[in-house]
């Protein structure tokens, strides 16, 4: 699985893109092509828009409209006060939530980009210590954690149902990931950048923080983007390793909805479109940035 | 030269993240080989030999993770293939607004698969739900797409499917992309049809991005636990119940050792499907 990150956006990039499709395209006349964009514009809103809007729509009405299940318009919109019960409800604990899940995600981004940067500039300067530990790094991106052994590891750490341990925890989950990404990155660096900055008598620290490091923020961004969506998304290890009554995160609050509520549904899908706001922002302004980080290793030269 | 890597490559930067790693992922994978075959309360042990493990090969509610692991990765991946390479090769051709729907296409996996899950077991509901509701519209009579024993598991595949045919999608887009387009356009001059192109052209030279989504795919679904957990809880019955889902189950239920070795079970399965594989697709690409 080696990955090549370089001009991965720029073949992703939308004037790449056109230039190809214009290069590549069989000869077809506009009214073929019209017809072939309106088809593909009407599948894709109904196989991927309908669920969407389906539950945006549910999260409108009110309590027995919404428990009918279906899309059709409501008739009296009860936004403001869905979504106000939801944010308020159990004490404020979706906020709460909300709150600790900022945090892990932060946290977890902070460690992950100071440990796999470093990592990855010392594996790929030494390709022979990198290939002794391919395979060490390789099994972080299959296995999943073993459930509990890892619980017992960090309660004798004192660290089980804590902040800091699950930080530490999601840090080493998605260590290999960001490890490969940097490894591929720092690779296309020439080695003659660290002669030169040793011979202006630079130390590693000094050559890594001032000089790697700083070069490195496409990918470091890229793996910021990807982490922060998928540590926020993170249900199961929450589940596992983070849980308690104090210790709400965004994607366990749908449980207690599913709970507490039975069939309240206007509640469980404005909690839904609640927690999914953040991801879809992030997708809005950084498209580019998710796409290139999530098909990295795809093409390879 | 070997001087400056002893200076300038210093293994004190790998110590952060090897004393990370080790601690919180490698050290508890090898434990859970010694603790899956005991008896186990966390905090006190007892040597039982291979009992976790023919628990598992006998109790039907434990065996029947194996099967439903297997369909699982099996049709979520066949599926992410075949549609993703499909949008693949549509998203590349001259349709203006391709650029927009690859959003739509792609924006669901970065919605977490519990709220995926919890909206489709909804619109999956057999009397009520959109799906059944608009079957029986056009004169259909939908089945009980998730109360169904036989069916859940497919019904599960089905969402993960849907969630994930945009990163295949993506993937695909890449590799296509990559094809010099002067093969293309050699096939344009000999009077190739569009058929020929696809089958000729972008199939055999975006194996490298097949082989991504296929190795992506397969490790997604047999780890899968969110979906299943949101849309089914392994329900009805055990009927759906996948390995990670029987993890937690026995996790819950305090059988820490017997919850291990469903670890190192899943950990085995997923070696033994994902490196062969990974195996036999580098040896093809070699050979191509």
């Amino acid at each position: 699985m080696s990955v090549h990150y370089e001009n991965k956006e720029e073949v992703l990039s939308a004037g790449a893109a056109q230039k190809s499709a214009v290069r590549f395209s069989q000869k077809k006349t506009p009214k073929k092509i019209l017809v072939s964009e309106i088809l593909g514009t009407l599948a894709a809103v109904i196989f991927f828009g309908v669920p969407f809007y389906f539950v945006f729509i549910n999260s409108l009405k009110p309590a027995e409209e919404a428990a009918q299940m279906n899309l059709s318009w409501p008739n009296s919109f009860h936004m403001l006060e869905n979504y106000k019960e939801v944010l308020t409800i159990n004490d404020g604990r979706l906020l709460l939530a909300f709150f600790n899940s900022t945090i892990i995600t932060l946290f977890t981004i902070l460690i992950l980009i100071i440990i796999c940067s470093m990592a990855a500039f010392v594996l790929a300067r030494r390709e022979g210590l990198s290939k002794k530990l391919n395979y060490l790094v390789l099994i972080g991106l299959m296995l999943p954690p073993a459930i509990v052994p890892t619980i017992s590891v960090l309660q004798t750490l004192g660290l089980f149902k804590t902040m800091p341990g699950i930080v530490l925890l999601e840090g080493a989950l998605r260590f290999s990931f960001a490890c490969i990404l940097y490894r591929a990155f720092v690779a296309t660096i020439p080695r003659e950048l660290d002669e030169a900055a040793l011979i202006d008598g630079c130390g590693p620290l000094r050559l890594f923080f001032q000089i790697i490091f700083p070069l490195l923020k496409p990918v470091t961004s890229t793996i910021i983007v990807l982490s922060s969506i998928q540590v926020y998304n993170d249900f199961e290890n929450m589940l596992y390793f983070f849980p308690g009554a104090d210790n709400a995160t965004v994607q366990l609050t749908l449980y207690n909805f599913t709970g507490m509520f039975g069939t309240s549904y206007h509640y469980l899908f404005a909690n839904v479109i609640l927690i999914s706001i953040p991801p879809l922002i992030l997708f809005i302004f950084f498209n580019k940035k998710i796409v290139a980080g999530m098909t990295a290793g795809a093409v390879k030269g | 030269m070997n001087t400056m890597n002893n200076k300038m490559y210093s293994y004190y930067f790998l110590l952060p993240a090897a004393i990370i790693y080790f601690l919180f992922f490698l050290f508890p994978t090898l434990m859970s080989f010694f603790y899956s075959f005991t008896w186990w309360t966390l905090t006190d042990w007892e040597f039982i030999g291979f009992e976790n493990f023919i628990n598992f090969f006998q109790e039907p509610s434990l065996r029947i993770g194996f099967r439903n692991t297997l369909f699982f990765a099996v049709t979520a991946t066949t599926g992410k293939v075949v549609l993703g390479l499909l949008f693949a090769v549509f998203l590349c051709s001259k349709i203006r607004n391709r650029g927009l729907l690859r959003s739509i296409v792609f924006f669901p996996v970065l919605i977490s698969a519990i709220a995926i899950g919890i909206a489709f077991s909804v619109m999956m509901h057999p009397t009520d739900g959109i799906i059944n509701s608009n079957l029986a519209k056009i004169g259909l009579n939908g089945p009980n797409w998730l109360g169904e024993p036989s069916l859940a598991i497919f019904s599960v595949a089905f969402t993960d499917i849907w969630r994930g045919v945009g990163i295949a999608t993506v993937i695909f887009i890449a590799g296509i992309m990559a094809i010099p387009w002067e093969y293309r356009e050699a096939l344009k001059i000999d009077g190739g049809s569009s058929f020929q192109e696809f089958w000729h052209i972008t199939l055999p030279l975006s194996r490298p991005a097949m082989n991504t989504v296929i190795i992506l795919a397969l490790i997604d679904g047999l780890r899968n636990f969110d979906l299943v957990w949101a849309m089914t809880g392994g329900g009805p019955g055990f009927s759906s119940d996948v390995l990670a889902s029987i993890i937690y189950k026995q996790y819950a239920g305090g059988f820490y050792g017997l919850a291990t070795a469903g670890n190192v079970i899943l950990f085995l399965f997923i070696a033994l499907i994902a490196f062969p594989v990974f195996k036999f697709i580098n040896r093809r690409e070699v050979d191509l």
